[in-house]
């Protein structure tokens, strides 16, 4: 018996970080998995109907920022009758932690789900500075 | 005066204000924001003797989506892929929905079987059903 699936509304940015937009369309928050294995973080994002050319990933510094574009939907001669979600765009930034190879990270799109791996880095050794005599 | 005599000496009694109100208004959306839904969310349209369905599915596979229809219903039926990683793994978000699913939607007339078109692309479901011929709507000739 398959059982009843409740999820929660998405979250609608009202203010998105990038200042006013010039695309007057929703920005979602997508909703995302994020697991940590042995040797890697991995993040799972929803983005349903977004092209793989749609997604844009950008790392600064510590900040890892997740947006996606949707296609417009068209419907030729069809009116909306009943709504449960928009089409919109997807934005989350989410700040990385010091340990993460930043060079291996990893991103695969499929079926509308973004899944980046990000490899956990060797552990920093530490450095000892030696004073120059003067 | 009050007002501008607090104004000389640079403090704002609104500012504070302002700041509560604030802090409750995200409070308040991020209440909104947990509002139970059925899975998966669908829209619907309506055309010429033809309704479609489109629902996002985000991470099943186009295979793994089960439809069936009858007289005036549509069921969508599958299972979110299972998230079981190794045992070690440790999960910091858990926001995206698991399980299997069943949501029948009714539409607004009766559907051929026989026409039905469905298209899965990047996570959205595309689903559009027509109208049998014998329940289509006729025009009338007056005679004079």
């Amino acid at each position: 018996m398959a059982q009843e699936l409740k999820t929660t509304d998405r979250q609608v940015i009202s203010k998105p970080d990038a200042g006013e937009r010039t695309r007057s369309r929703p920005v979602f928050v997508p909703r995302a998995d994020i697991y940590e294995t042995q040797d890697n973080v991995v993040l799972l994002v929803d983005m349903p109907g977004v092209a793989s050319d749609g997604v844009d990933i950008t790392l600064e510094k510590r900040t890892l920022a997740i947006r996606g574009y949707a296609a417009d939907q068209q419907h030729e001669n069809y009116r909306q009758v009943y709504a449960e979600y928009s089409a919109g765009d997807y934005e989350r930034v989410l700040t990385l932690s010091e340990d993460i190879d930043r060079d291996g990270i990893e991103a695969s799109q499929k079926n509308g789900v973004l899944r980046l791996v990000l490899p956990k880095a060797a552990p920093a050794k530490a450095r000892k500075i030696q004073l120059k005599m003067a | 005066m009050l007002l501008s005599d607090l104004g000389r000496v640079g403090v704002d009694p609104f500012l504070e204000m302002r700041r509560m109100q604030q802090e409750v208004n995200q409070r308040l959306a991020g209440l909104t924001a947990s509002a139970a839904q059925e899975f998966p969310p669908v829209n619907l349209w309506v055309g010429n003797d033809s309704v479609a369905l489109t629902a996002e599915l985000p991470g099943i596979a186009p295979d793994e989506v089960e439809l069936t229809v009858r007289d005036n219903t549509l069921t969508l039926k599958g299972e979110c892929e299972s998230r079981a990683e190794d045992e070690k793994s440790v999960w910091h978000r858990r926001e995206r929905p698991f399980g299997s699913f069943s949501r029948t939607v009714q539409l607004p007339f009766r559907v051929d079987p026989e026409q039905v078109e469905a298209r899965f692309g990047n996570g959205v479901l595309e689903v559009e059903l027509h109208r049998p011929e014998a329940d289509r709507p006729r025009k009338i000739q007056i005679k004079g």
